[in-house]
């Protein structure tokens, strides 16, 4: 009787275990493996080499677009967070009908289903030299000139990371206040709590695995991202993972997986750490 | 914001003006971009506008240099839906089967969120350096529907348990209780509850095939999906065209949200109106 049960489970698991094996494991030994590989020609040679991961640790190129790209995850992670935990706070604690809660959190989800590559293009229209944010300036007389920074900058990358990106804080983080139990706010009132105290010993601490979940999910997405990079900083800034998809477009396999194995080893590094302040299994399972 | 009724306090309405802010800020440049996809035929990427016509829907169709859109498109459509439904059939199958502990369950839980959060880029490196070792040819419904499919499923599988953690058992109970087959008690009573959210799982399946690029890629061979076709496009159209072809993108979007929102939504009240509470 009791392996019954279990057998139902695996047997119910099993397509998904078997995709993900087969699409998501698999390939990735297969770029642990190209790692060590030779290439040239656009040929690949089975060898087990360590020059891809030489050349990597020897070039000044490799540490520049590390710190290129842990820039963008730092500030983008920070002004997520704080965008993110208000909006939450005020769906969870301002809105008091239910009906409005799901129709404004439906309202910030949509985006999330549409284009993210159209969805980045539209701020083209406005950061441009002559675009609307430039003519806004000029026609209230704030400015005399366009202000060239806007578009294709560090500036066009970090605000296209945010418009695509708070979402993914928003959601864990709503998640987590909803379920905070108001008879708790209530009684901390009571004893004479003030707001301040009630933030900081009850809604933070019972927030911490939302912003948990947020923070991994919009490090990984910015550390991953190449084409946000590529687009809207014009090619003048890089990432780890665009100049990967430089080496890609050339056909330089072996490098481009070594690259990436030690990208993966670093984005696993900071999510491991996250990970030892909630349990996430019990988070989402639960 | 303690009680039910009474004067908001000062804050809800510094709160309020930055959700407004906030949602201005994500609905801003898309709508700009939809007005500006009817821009004139002399006009350019950004306003003024220079007239109002269909010209760059048009280019869309007719002209050379802005690629398949047309081919692209339906296979995105086609690979979205066998994606859609391959996401709801899997993931309510393995949502289901996490109800229990079992053994194999951490390593399958730790597969999915270890594949959700990879970038795209490299599961799609993997796949098609993986297909050209074994000498197979990439394509759009082989290597891109597997590559997609590491992203839809782990999202799926979320969607589960936040569903399931909200179900409540003792309607399974009450049904074998009153005699119910474990296969009635699935189909009359756990999946029929379970239905909003699986329609939540198969809009999730559908709208990230339909828009995803980084697994994609490198996995889609020969024959492109419409966000790659668009990719190409940002680097070689300067003309409006790139936002009609962004208009029409979010268009069919739209649709599918509207329509898994408001099947959702139906499916609410029916069951208000007939239990007097939601489930």
């Amino acid at each position: 009787m009791k392996a019954l049960p279990r057998l139902a489970s695996w047997l119910q698991v099993a397509p998904v275990a078997l995709i993900l094996v087969l699409f998501f494991g698999l390939p990735m030994l297969v770029v642990v493996t190209v790692s060590f590989f030779d290439y040239g020609q656009g040929r690949l040679y089975p060898t087990f080499i360590f020059d891809n991961y030489v050349e990597i640790f020897s070039s000044s190129v490799t540490l520049r677009l590390y710190l290129s790209s842990l820039k963008f995850a730092l500030i983008v992670w920070a002004v997520t967070l704080l965008i993110g935990f208000n909006i939450a706070y005020f769906l969870v604690f301002h809105v008091r009908t239910l009906l409005w809660q799901i129709g404004l959190f439906l309202l910030c989800t949509v985006p999330f289903w549409t284009s993210n590559i159209i969805r980045m293009i539209s701020w083209i229209p406005f950061l441009g030299r002559n675009g609307i944010f430039n003519q806004t300036l000029e026609g209230a007389g704030i400015t005399s000139q366009p202000l060239e920074f806007l578009l294709f900058s560090d500036f066009a990358v970090i605000v296209a990371y945010v418009h695509l990106f708070t979402l993914f804080m928003v959601v864990p983080i709503f998640n987590s206040m909803a379920r905070i139990d108001r008879s708790l706010i209530e009684a901390a009132y009571d004893a004479g709590a003030g707001p301040w105290r009630i933030f900081s010993e009850i809604i933070l601490p019972l927030s911490k695995t939302g912003i948990a979940l947020g923070s991994i999910f919009v490090i990984t997405l910015v550390m991953g991202d190449f084409f946000v990079v590529k687009t809207m900083s014009g090619g003048q800034s890089a990432s780890v993972v665009s100049a990967l998809s430089n080496e890609i477009s050339a056909i330089q396999y072996p490098p481009a997986a070594a690259n990436a194995m030690i990208l993966v080893a670093i984005v696993t590094l900071m999510v491991s750490g996250i990970l030892r302040l909630v349990d996430i299994r019990k988070e989402l399972i639960a | 914001m303690k009680q039910a009724a009474g004067p908001r306090p000062w804050t809800f309405y510094v709160f309020a003006s930055f959700f407004a802010l906030f949602v201005l800020f994500l609905y801003g440049p898309m709508t700009v971009i939809y007005i500006l996809s009817f821009q004139g035929p002399t006009g350019g990427l950004t306003f003024p506008m220079t007239g109002f016509s269909f010209l760059w829907f048009h280019a869309l169709v007719t002209a050379e240099r802005v690629g398949d859109i047309g081919g692209s498109f339906q296979r995105s459509i086609v690979l979205a839906v066998i994606v859609a439904v391959l996401t709801v059939v899997l993931s309510v199958a393995a949502g289901l089967a996490f109800r229990r502990r079992f053994p194999g369950s951490g390593v399958v839980f730790y597969l999915a969120i270890a594949s959700l959060i990879m970038p795209g880029l490299f599961v799609g490196l993997g796949i098609a350096v993986g297909f050209q070792l074994l000498g197979l040819d990439i394509d759009w419904y082989t290597s891109a529907l597997g590559a997609q499919l590491t992203w839809t499923l782990p999202y799926g599988l979320l969607i589960m348990f936040a569903v399931l953690g909200r179900f409540n058992r003792a309607y399974e109970e009450a049904a074998t209780d009153l005699g119910a087959t474990p296969w009635q008690r699935m189909r009359e009573v756990v999946l029929p509850i379970l239905l909003p959210g699986i329609i939540g799982v198969a809009l999730f399946g559908f709208t990230l095939s339909y828009d995803e690029f980084p697994r994609t890629v490198l996995t889609a061979g020969t024959r492109n999906t419409l966000p790659l076709e668009i990719w190409a496009m940002t680097t070689n159209v300067t003309s409006p065209a790139l936002f009609a072809v962004g208009t029409v993108t979010t268009i069919v979007s739209f649709i599918a949200i509207g329509a898994g929102l408001i099947s959702i939504a139906v499916i609410q009240r029916r069951r208000t109106r007939g239990t007097g509470q939601p489930m």
